[in-house]
């Protein structure tokens, strides 16, 4: 369980981030933190592996507070995956995905073989370990980047953005892959987004946030779609535009009248 | 074409060839001021160009001291340590490596500064302390840079150390100052051609290890 009490982050120009955040972020469940840029979503995410050190408040790992625990050893615990997928160009695919166990003092040869099984679990063809991550397409390089982030097989995995960069059908499928992959892992799972379909077929629980780094609202995806608290969640939600659908027969249709489905 | 055809000759000359004054003991005395500085001003410059680099601070000093450096007229150097320490090699020696720094501490400190930020924030993320982060990715991915740096460092030094012989040390320049003084051109055009050659070769070399780095750090295709 990861827990955010009373946390803020301002910068030296003024700037504030993240404003006196509560919200817990339950084990073995995906928490989608979604908002447009500005929001302080990943400076949240990266207070938890303590890449960012809040200016006050606490963030907290199982009642323990991050901020008790040494930050190398907290990071190779925590697994990250981010936007353009970070991973080391110097290095083949296999390599990238051993890093972490390799740091923590598993042989090179162990890790690289678990590494070719994880290449496996996420979706890549072996043939690919030996490749360096500019001979990969952009949804291999994702597909790495959570290769990487699993490798230690850590409690929980934060994920910046993951699927940002990569088109949408190939998004769509890393989406269905990560589901795929939590139903059998059931990682505690702090996951970065703007978009706001991505965050409602992921999340378990969504947190909708304003400039700031304030919470607008948190939910269930059906929570929230039920009753927005306010004229914002309801416009960000698009309630007020392309998802106000009504039924028309048997068909679902838009605002506009497009139908964009049909009642089963 | 006559003094290049004297000067060639003056090199086969097995008078001029061996012993003590002989043209390959100079060669050798050329090389191994070349190394010297080269070695010092990496000494210095790598692990500072690093420190620089990582900390993504004080950029502006290197890349001012550097410029500064680089526009110091190197025989004015040579005189001015030669006024302070007297005749020998510490003054010409103090110079080369003042004129190998710049090079190399641009070509270090440019390659880890140059790392790509998503990657060096990756490897922060997953756990790497800051000395991993400089030894395991941004000083390999640096390597191109640092290699291209010190091949011009080694190719300055090389062209300057004739000024060695200026102020009473040995090396080509021996060649060059004394056929000036007796006007004996073939011998001037013979010691500058054995620094050409010198040089050719070694930039051949860096080429081919250059190539060899790049094959082994394919850092994302073209390397600008």
């Amino acid at each position: 369980m990861i827990e955010f009490r009373n946390a803020s982050k301002s910068y030296d120009d003024g700037t504030l981030a993240v404003s006196d955040l509560d919200l817990t972020a339950a084990s073995h469940e995906i928490t989608v933190l979604v908002g447009s840029s500005g929001c302080g979503k990943t400076t949240m995410l990266r207070m938890v592996n303590r890449l960012v050190t809040p200016t006050s408040g606490q963030v907290l790992i199982d009642d323990v507070d991050v901020a008790d625990r040494n930050p190398v050893e907290l990071r190779r615990s925590i697994g990250y995956v981010m936007q353009n997928s970070g991973l080391l160009p110097h290095r083949t695919t296999v390599d990238n995905i051993a890093t972490v166990p390799v740091l923590r003092g598993t042989s090179v040869r162990d890790a690289r073989k678990h590494a070719l099984e994880l290449m496996e679990i996420v979706g890549l063809d072996r043939s690919m370990a030996r490749r360096y991550p500019w001979q990969l397409s952009g949804g291999q390089q994702q597909r790495v980047g959570v290769a990487r982030g699993l490798a230690a097989d850590p409690n929980i995995l934060l994920m910046d953005e993951p699927f940002g960069a990569v088109d949408p059908i190939v998004r769509a499928d890393l989406q269905r892959e990560l589901l795929r992959l939590q139903a059998e892992l059931g990682k505690t799972i702090l996951f970065v987004t703007h978009d706001i379909a991505e965050a409602i077929a992921l999340g378990d629980k969504i947190v909708i946030l304003m400039k700031g780094g304030r919470i607008a609202q948190q939910g269930s995806p059906a929570e929230i779609m039920a009753s927005p608290k306010d004229d914002f969640v309801t416009s960000f939600l698009g309630l007020d535009g392309a998802r106000s659908l009504h039924v028309d027969g048997h068909l679902v249709v838009d605002p506009s009248g497009r139908p964009v489905g049909r009642l089963a | 074409m006559s003094y290049l055809v004297a000067a060639l000759q003056w090199l086969s000359d097995p008078a001029n060839m061996s012993g003590p004054n002989g043209w390959q003991a100079r060669m050798a005395e050329h090389l191994w001021y070349t190394a010297v500085a080269t070695v010092v001003a990496c000494v210095i410059g790598i692990p500072l160009g690093y420190a620089v680099g990582h900390a993504h601070r004080f950029r502006t000093v290197i890349v001012s001291s550097t410029g500064a450096a680089r526009a110091l007229p190197t025989l004015g150097v040579v005189t001015l340590f030669g006024l302070l320490l007297g005749i020998g090699l510490d003054a010409p020696m103090l110079a080369f490596v003042l004129l190998a720094l710049p090079s190399v501490l641009a070509g270090a400190y440019a390659g880890v500064e140059g790392a790509p930020r998503d990657s060096v924030d990756a490897a922060r993320a997953m756990g790497m302390t800051e000395w991993q982060i400089l030894t395991r990715v941004e000083a390999p991915l640096g390597m191109p840079l640092l290699l291209g740096g010190v091949r011009s460092a080694v190719l300055q030094v090389l062209a300057t150390a004739t000024l060695a012989a200026y102020v009473g040390a040995g090396g080509l320049g021996r060649f060059l100052f004394l056929g000036l003084k007796t006007q004996n051109y073939p011998m001037m055009v013979a010691s500058s051609l054995v620094v050409m050659g010198l040089a050719i070769v070694l930039d051949l070399a860096f080429e081919v290890v250059d190539r060899l780095v790049r094959r082994s750090v394919p850092a994302g295709a073209p390397a600008s």
